[in-house]
């Protein structure tokens, strides 16, 4: 499914209301500079008459026309500072009280997503992939534990920055299912480029049967080959930075791997969630992604393919 | 013509200060490199590491594995972190000791070479040094190797890496600034 | 030394004189002659040269960076390679090229604009290019060894600080900014002092021309924003080497503190840029209106609330990054406000060309296409002005843009056009008119085509700085289009270069005054002899080529045995008293020599730094050491 990411393409109210501010400045500035043009344009080619020397009424009517242009100007931008600031407060107002909270917190190059709640045991992590249920506003916590991030869902709302020392919170809400892309918008380093969450918003049952999904440690290996495959997984570095939770792996330097396998991307948004390209991954992170944390990892074949089944078990 | 002896003049003077720069900066080459096809887990294992030259029968010499990452300005920040990440902070502080023992000064239990540095992480040591063979790839324990020699005094000053930004354990979800409470919440849109 | 009433020389008497002049005024040859010039001209013609060569440099860097993002994923430069080169674009264009081009032409047009011989202080010229080839030659060096930087322009921490920016790479850029800084506000003092001092007999301030206006404005401007950013590179190199905390929240330090420092710098220096290239426009509308611009009052005095204001804008550059509400909105009207005063002296140039003869030279075509390209940049400013909208297309690539549309429309157009009109003042041939109109309009249309289509991109969310990005997000063919405007544009400036080139050496003979244009750079002849003016003028109208005639007044009695100029008062340039300049000098070289051993040491280590400073006293000593002339003018004037 192709996810969206356009500014014009609003599936929430902020993204909504700015987008609405968005044609009335385009269509009032289309409109200064078309009137520019003309002017401009008539200034160069209109005809004139033979006496070069104006008389003081010539001057006196331009001055007219220059203040008038002025004033007009001025009008205009009043009109549009005023719209702008009552859209922001608007889109930057405080939370709901009833938000589901969400925490963000940026690294080079991945998202951790932490999902909040007064009862501890309701709290979950996972990485680079948000589930929303549709119609409900949602408090996003900000902040960064390395470079400043930014955290922008074009569909949804305007972005925030992530940055160390300054934790923030925005809030958004979607008003139509769909998978909408969110890049980072901040330049932060090598793999910038490669940093995209996706905000999945799904009605409130498809909601609550993932979080309910989420809250659950990881399933145990099922298949003698699953078995081998997390046998494998605990004899290399791997929990050294992934945690699996239910598992002895309990490494919070990389994303959280406990559901991994019921998210649509790999190594945040840069690969599809595939047996191929997760292989390829492990194997080799720096073809896909270079620079970015992840060592390439060598094993043999037939470990590779017990790690693929398990990981691939891992809903 | 006097313009093309001052344009050659200019050539030459470009050229001269070009050249002074290239000078100063040739030895950056190794220093900047951004290696990221980084090597594979095990190519670069030294099989034994020696701690002492003595051995029974003629002298034999063996070549010392050479840290890769010795001159690396980014393969010694990476070692930095990963220094960090791995608490080696926990035992060993900055480099300064505390339980373990400290890693600034020149005296090396276990030797100061790189195999020999290498060897007592992935092996471990007795008195509490773990073993991390199977917890960090080669290549990562590489550039610890390079961030510990850094600390005791690296002959390339300038591929030293800068201070980390977390000099005390932080919680890092506590702002540093502490905001008044919220106000009342808004209306739904 | 007298205002004579009638001066009525015979032939021989004013050849003799002209002679003396000559002979005083004529700069040294061999390689020591070149290396202690300080007359103005000969150093603003290597600052252009010098700054053309950096504009064909960073221009080739958005070739490659174009050429990467063609296609998605298309590889041709990793990600380590596109930040460098990303970053070397932006630092080249904004510090090596574009200030430093407007300083140029500056340096060069003043002085004849208000009638002078020199400027206030022919050494600090010199050491401001001196400082300018270092800052540019350790940037470039540094990139072509690998050691460029890779941050941004901007170079925000804790990206560049020392745990995520290893090696020297940063610390290159912070040094490079604080030498090309150095150089901007040693040109820009001796502007102030030029043009408050130097303007010739009568020319009063409200008789100065537009564009030493908008130089006096750019000057101030630079004496107040360099300092912001040379502080925040020199925080950053603290921080960097010595282990400060000054951005490091862990210890008290912030990571904001580095954006304010910097856009507190930042959004005046696209004023800086842009200030200048409003009095270019008003110069080229002057003259090929053949009227004085419309509302010299208005024009003036929106120069300088621009330049105000410029001072109130920054945080509009951090919008995104959570400060209250509140504040930002004081930011919000301040950066819409800042459109009036530009706004009002674009309906100055159309009245001025309403009420005027236009004549479509090159130079009015390029200041059309500026007045279209610069409106669009400026309206989307104002969009981005305001903070919802901001906040969705901040960091993409219709901030890119936007930039462009007012950097290269609102300052590279009117470059061009400027160049183009003062080119037969300073080699004294004309640029052919035919290669002008053809590198116009495909300059014009090759711009459009590339940027235009950035503004779709951006609201389609693509973000800035990115190496690559995925054929499904869709963005593949408007990139396309993109690159092959900048085919085109590339085309059209290089027909522009062309132009120049071979006209510097089979253009047609210009003479005094080819334009018929209104100001005192046209009264001498083309290129200028050494001294400027044999005869300093005296003015008593702002456009004293057309309205003064052949009985105005001159200035007799300077000396023609040293290099003597005249000083007059601040409000009224009345004659105040006279002044003996260093003809050649190679302390400038010194200095500047010493300083870059002072800043390029600090990279490698802090002792350079107290050696330095002490190096860069002894040889300040050099330069301050009395000279000869002085003794004597002592005993002259006591």
């Amino acid at each position: 499914m192709r996810d969206l990411h356009s500014a014009l393409d609003a599936a929430g109210p902020q993204a909504g209301r700015i987008e609405d501010l968005w044609w009335i400045f385009f269509w009032v500035c289309t409109a200064v500079f078309a009137l520019v043009l003309i002017a401009l344009l008539a200034a160069v080619l209109h005809r004139r008459r033979e006496e070069l020397r104006r008389v003081d009424g010539g001057e006196r009517s331009l001055t007219r026309a220059v203040g008038g242009a002025t004033a007009i100007s001025a009008i205009i931008l009043i009109g549009l500072l005023i719209a702008s600031v009552s859209t922001g407060r608007a889109v930057l107002s405080q939370p709901p009280s009833d938000a589901l909270t969400i925490e963000v917190v940026g690294h080079q190059w991945w998202w951790e997503i932490n999902y909040e709640d007064p009862v501890p045991s309701r709290r979950f992590s996972t990485a680079n992939e948000i589930h929303i249920p549709v119609g409900r506003p949602i408090r996003v916590k900000t902040r960064s534990t390395d470079v400043i991030h930014s955290f922008w869902v074009p569909s949804l709302h305007g972005k925030r920055d992530l940055i160390p020392g300054h934790p923030s919170e925005t809030w958004l809400q979607a008003d139509r299912a769909g998978v909408f892309r969110g890049p980072c918008a901040e330049f932060c380093g090598a793999q910038h480029a490669n940093m995209h969450l996706l905000v999945v918003a799904e009605p409130p049952a498809a909601f609550e049967a993932w979080r309910q999904a989420q809250l659950q440690p990881a399933p145990p290996p099922a298949t003698p080959l699953q078995q081998r495959g997390h046998t494998v997984f605990l004899s290399l570095p791997c929990p050294t930075c992934h945690t699996i939770a239910g598992t002895p792996a309990g490494g919070r330097i990389g994303p959280d791997l406990t559901h991994m396998a019921s998210r649509r991307t790999l190594a945040a948004g840069t690969l599809p969630n595939t047996k191929g390209y997760l292989g390829g991954w492990i194997l080799d992170p720096q073809t896909q992604k270079p620079g970015s944390k992840m060592p390439p990892v060598a094993m043999k074949s037939e470990d590779l393919e017990a790690l693929l089944s398990y990981l691939e078990s891992l809903r | 013509m006097r313009c093309e002896r001052s344009i050659r003049i200019r050539c030459g003077a470009v050229l001269l200060l070009t050249g002074l720069l290239t000078g100063v900066l040739l030895a950056g080459c190794e220093r900047e490199e951004r290696r990221f096809r980084s090597l594979p887990a095990s190519s670069v294992r030294p099989e034994v590491a020696r701690m002492s030259e003595l051995q029974p029968g003629p002298p034999t010499t063996d070549p010392a594995a050479a840290n890769p990452y010795i001159k690396n300005a980014p393969g010694i920040s990476d070692g930095q972190q990963l220094y960090i990440q791995m608490n080696c902070v926990g035992c060993h502080f900055h480099g300064g000791g505390g339980i373990g023992p400290p890693l600034m000064d020149q005296k090396w239990i276990y030797g100061s070479d790189p195999e020999n540095i290498f060897s007592t992480i992935v092996q471990g040591r007795p008195n509490g040094m773990p073993s991390y063979r199977a917890k960090l790839t080669d290549d990562q324990v590489w550039k610890l190797v390079a961030y510990v020699q850094s600390l005791g005094g690296l002959p390339d000053q300038s591929a030293l890496p800068g201070r980390p930004d977390h000099l005390r354990a932080k919680d890092e979800g506590v702002p540093l600034y502490p905001k008044p409470p919220l106000a009342a919440p808004a209306e739904h849109p | 030394m007298r205002v004579a009433e009638r001066y009525e020389p015979t032939v021989e008497a004013d050849a003799e004189e002209a002679r003396q002049l000559r002979e005083t005024w004529k700069s040294r040859g061999g390689l020591i002659g070149w290396l202690g010039e300080t007359d103005h001209k000969k150093i603003a013609g290597r600052y252009i040269v010098t700054a053309f060569v950096f504009f064909v440099l960073g221009g080739l860097e958005a070739a490659l960076m174009r050429f990467q993002l063609a296609r998605p994923e298309s590889g041709l430069m990793g990600p380590d390679l596109y930040n460098q080169v990303f970053t070397m674009h932006g630092s080249t264009m904004m510090f090596l090229f574009a200030v430093p081009i407007m300083e140029a032409v500056a340096m060069y047009m003043v002085p004849l604009m208000i009638g002078a011989r020199a400027m206030a202080f022919p050494r600090l010229n010199a050491y401001s290019w001196y400082c300018y080839v270092i800052g540019g030659g350790l940037l470039y060096g540094a990139f072509f060894l690998n050691v460029g930087p890779d941050t941004g322009w901007f170079s925000y921490v804790p990206l560049s600080g020392p745990e995520f920016a290893p090696g020297k790479r940063v610390d290159i850029w912070a040094q490079v900014v604080t030498f090309t800084e150095l150089a901007a506000l040693a040109a820009a003092v001796n502007q102030i002092a030029t043009i408050f001092k130097y303007r010739a007999p009568g020319m009063s301030l409200s008789r100065m021309p537009l564009f030493v206006w908008s130089i006096l404005v750019t000057a101030f401007m630079i004496i107040f924003a360099m300092p912001s950013v040379m502080a925040a590179s020199s925080l950053l190199a603290l921080d960097r080497l010595v282990a400060t905390h000054f951005f490091n929240p862990a210890e008290g330090g912030d990571a904001l503190l580095w954006q304010h420092l910097f856009w507190f710098f930042g959004h005046p220096e696209v004023y800086i840029i842009f200030i200048p290239a409003l009095g270019m426009v008003s110069t080229i509308v002057a003259a090929f209106t053949r009227r004085k611009v419309f509302g010299y009052t208005a024009m003036v005095l929106s120069l300088v609330s621009t330049g105000f204001i410029g001072f109130g804008l920054w945080v509009h550059h951090m919008f995104a990054t959570g400060l209250p509400q509140l504040g930002q909105s004081f930011f919000t009207a301040a950066s819409m406000m800042i459109a009036i005063p530009s706004g009002v002296q674009i309906f100055c140039w159309i009245a001025t060309l309403w009420s005027g003869r236009p004549r479509l030279a090159p130079p009015l075509l390029f200041v059309l296409g500026f007045v279209f390209i610069f409106v669009i940049g400026g309206l989307t400013g104002v969009m981005l002005a305001s903070v919802p909208l901001d906040v969705q297309v901040h960091d993409t690539f219709f901030v890119v843009a936007h930039f462009h549309y007012v950097l290269i429309g609102g300052a590279v157009f009117p470059l061009l056009g400027a160049i183009f009109y003062w080119f037969p003042k300073m080699t004294g041939r004309l640029l052919s008119e035919r290669l002008g109109k053809w590198s116009f309009w495909i300059t014009f249309l090759g711009f459009n085509l590339t940027f235009f289509p950035m503004h779709i991109l951006g609201l389609d969310g693509m973000p800035r700085r990115i190496y690559t990005y995925r054929a499904e997000t869709g963005w593949g063919d408007l990139n396309l289009l993109a690159t092959a405007g900048a085919l085109v544009m590339a085309l059209g400036l290089l027909l522009y270069l062309i132009n120049v080139v071979s006209s510097w050496r089979h253009g047609a003979w210009a003479g005094d005054d080819p334009w018929g244009g209104e100001g005192l750079e046209w009264s001498v002849s083309s290129p200028p002899p050494d001294y400027n003016f044999q005869h300093l003028p005296t003015v008593r109208s702002r456009a004293p080529m057309w309205e003064q005639g052949p009985d105005q007044p001159v200035v007799v009695g300077l000396r023609s045995d040293r290099r003597e100029v005249l000083v007059t008062r601040l409000i009224d340039a009345e004659p105040d008293h006279r002044e003996t300049l260093p003809d050649h000098a190679m302390s400038p070289l010194a200095v500047a020599i010493a300083t870059g051993v002072t800043f390029v040491g600090v990279i490698f280590t802090p002792w350079a730094f107290p050696i330095g400073i002490i190096i860069t006293g002894i040889a300040l000593i050099g330069w301050f050491w009395p000279r000869d002339e002085s003794r004597e003018l002592l005993e002259e004037q006591p």
